[in-house]
């Protein structure tokens, strides 16, 4: 395992920039939803970002993804092209799936990702059997799949962990643990105190841990993804974090308090990490400030080609439907 | 290169066992997983002595777990595996669903054609076993009215075999439905892999007077009920669609505007069923001026399947059914 990202400069930038560009990518998304610009709905991960980028920072480009309808934040950070990402969103020929998918389909085949999901636990079992095509190659890949506390309640879960426990599958299941599926807080739909205990009943291990602490999380997925690439079988890797915005855009917080939601406000992951690499000498303030000057200038860049690109075309509505051989 | 006029003839379990070891044999990526297909050689006998030819890596057992299995079969499709699942009974697609629906038919188009699912699911449907509601039952329908799967239901051992191997190089998620009574049933197969293309109708016999459209077991039903017929004098056509998606209607459509009567066979219960879209295919096109008679269907009936063995013979149509519907047909025009 390297060195944690918070004692390396050139890692401790990237991770940054990661973080920031995640933050503003959702921020102008939220705003270009609020203004009308942008149709549909979304998830938006802000308060999250250390999750994503910890993780992904773990992995290497050939290693894959499994995401979620919470799932920007872990495109941006596997390397997505921000602008695509922008022009799907802003529904336009240019974007990732032709606008045929938006917020919650993106893949990148570039960059290992297999795809957000729209269903809840969906990209589970896909990620086990990614997993079992790598393991029955012989290749040393693995894939780092990410969801959420509420995906934890679903059958999918408890039939793909098994299936990558019992096969020694080199998958890394990472379970962002927001506290809330929806409005229904884990307190009420799981009756143990962290969901990485659940990994003992498949025979794996389990770990839970800050997932606002970037260093924190790299280490849990770096020691679990080194597992998985020996040969040693999955890990279930548990991020305790939380959402900021709602659940999406239909949410008005009536099932949590505003002093609760200040106070993970407070422990904001991308804050932390700065104020952390800045007291031990990593990156000096005006670094910081040019890695937050970068992140907002690549944002207004993705959104102004992605507004300039052709809207999505649906002259040929019928054609993908079937791959052609 | 034989023809099927002329081969050995095997059974369709044979045929269905054959097709997965010659494409496995002729490619690395393809591979099989499901419920006690190892050893035990699967609930119908159809993989057999495939575990022994190919070891359990590639003939892989799984826990009872049906959405795992065929979600993992959906992962591996995307990085580049060929898988085919066996689901035991298909019946059991219902627990596999969300892997199926919203995740294998909807990856590609949803994608904007970024990553394809080559997979192919294979499963047992129909009654006749006395297996009762949970374990008869012909879902085809259902797959066939989700844009992106294709739906393949072999009638015959050759079918079975041909069917199976383009399913299995088709770059989409094909579902595959052996119906359960023609696992046994046998019929010359050629011993090379021959492709039968996907998406073309197959014209199992010509007459003069009176077209059926049968899938699956009802498509030997419908043969056997043409030769009591004709002692009658009464000549049909029997067309097997092989595929419900893709869909080859032009040979249906030629059909029955020569013959001016169309008889539509299903086991499965006639409400919103496959023949409901055959049936509304010929009124919608100029096939309906040809018509001597209303469009008949002849379905399973709007019920589950029965245990009872008299009672689940009469939920489903038989070969005297057919004789019955046919003949009724020719008395009306």
């Amino acid at each position: 395992m390297s060195t944690s990202p918070g004692t390396d400069h050139d890692t401790a930038r990237h991770a940054l920039l990661t973080m920031w560009t995640i933050r503003r990518f959702e921020e102008a998304v939220d705003d270009l939803f609020a203004r009308g610009l942008m149709h549909g709905t979304m998830h938006l991960s802000i308060g999250q970002e250390a999750s994503a980028t910890g993780a992904c920072l773990a992995l290497r480009t050939d290693d894959a993804i499994t995401s979620t309808h919470r799932g920007h934040g872990h495109c941006i950070a596997k390397g997505a092209d921000l602008t695509r990402m922008m022009a799907e969103l802003l529904a336009k020929e240019t974007g990732y799936c032709r606008g045929r998918g938006g917020s919650m389909h993106i893949a990148d085949t570039a960059t290992g990702n297999l795809g957000a999901n729209g269903i809840v636990a969906g990209g589970i079992p896909i990620a086990a059997g990614a997993a079992l095509a790598y393991q029955m190659r012989g290749e040393d890949r693995v894939v780092a799949c990410f969801f959420g506390d509420g995906a934890a309640n679903e059958g999918a879960f408890h039939e793909a962990v098994n299936l990558a426990a019992i096969w020694k599958l080199p998958v890394v299941f990472i379970c962002e643990n927001n506290k809330y599926g929806m409005s229904f807080s884990t307190e009420k739909s799981m009756a143990i105190e962290n969901i990485s205990e659940r990994a003992a009943g498949y025979g794996i291990p389990g770990v839970t841990v800050d997932g606002n602490d970037l260093d924190a999380v790299y280490d849990a997925v770096s020691t679990a993804v080194a597992r998985a690439r020996a040969g040693d079988g999955p890990t279930l890797v548990e991020n305790l974090t939380y959402r900021w915005k709602g659940h999406s855009k239909s949410d008005k917080n009536l099932y949590r308090t505003k002093e609760e939601i200040a106070d993970w406000r407070s422990r904001d992951p991308i804050l932390r990490f700065e104020a952390q690499i800045k007291e031990a000498g990593v990156l000096t303030d005006e670094e910081v400030q040019a890695v937050r000057t970068q992140a907002m200038e690549q944002m207004r860049d993705a959104v102004r080609q992605a507004n300039a690109a052709p809207d999505a075309d649906p002259s040929d509505l019928l054609d993908a439907v079937f791959a052609r051989a | 290169m034989t023809t099927a006029g002329t081969d050995r003839v095997i059974t369709y379990s044979e045929a269905v066992r054959e097709a997965i070891g010659q494409a496995m044999e002729a490619d690395d990526r393809v591979f099989m997983l499901g419920e006690d297909i190892g050893v035990y050689g699967g609930a119908f006998g159809v993989s057999g002595d495939l575990y022994h030819r190919f070891g359990g890596d590639r003939i892989r057992d799984t826990p009872i777990s049906e959405l795992g299995i065929v979600g993992a079969a959906v992962g591996a499709a995307l990085a580049g595996m060929r898988p085919i699942v066996e689901i035991q009974f298909s019946d059991f697609t219902n627990q596999a669903m969300d892997q199926i629906v919203n995740q294998a038919a909807k990856i590609h188009y949803m994608l904007g054609g970024a990553m394809s699912v080559p997979m192919v699911l294979r499963a047992p449907l129909g009654s006749g076993t006395g297996a009762a509601a949970q374990h008869s039952q012909s879902l085809e329908a259902w797959f066939a009215h989700v844009p992106g799967l294709k739906v393949v239901m072999p009638a015959t051992a050759a079918d079975a075999k041909g069917l199976l191997l383009s399913a299995i190089d088709d770059p989409n998620p094909v579902i595959v439905l052996e119906h359960k009574l023609l696992y046994r049933t046998s019929g010359p197969v050629p011993e090379e892999a021959v492709r039968v293309p996907l998406g073309k109708s197959a014209i199992r016999r010509r007459g003069e007077h009176l077209t059926v459209v049968a899938t699956g077991v009802m498509v030997s039903r419908s043969l056997e009920a043409a030769e009591i017929l004709a002692q009658d004098g009464i000549d049909i056509s029997v067309i097997d669609p092989r595929t419900l998606t893709p869909l080859d209607d032009a040979p249906i459509h030629e059909d029955v505007s020569r013959t001016g009567r169309a008889l539509l066979v299903q086991e499965a219960p006639g409400h919103v069923g496959f023949t409901a879209e055959l049936s509304a295919r010929i009124a919608e096109s100029p096939t309906i001026y040809r018509l001597l008679a209303p469009v008949r269907r002849l379905s399973g009936l709007d019920a589950p399947i029965p245990y009872a063995p008299q009672l689940e013979r009469a939920s489903v149509p038989q070969v005297e059914d057919i004789v019955e519907a046919a003949t009724k047909l020719m008395k009306e025009s």
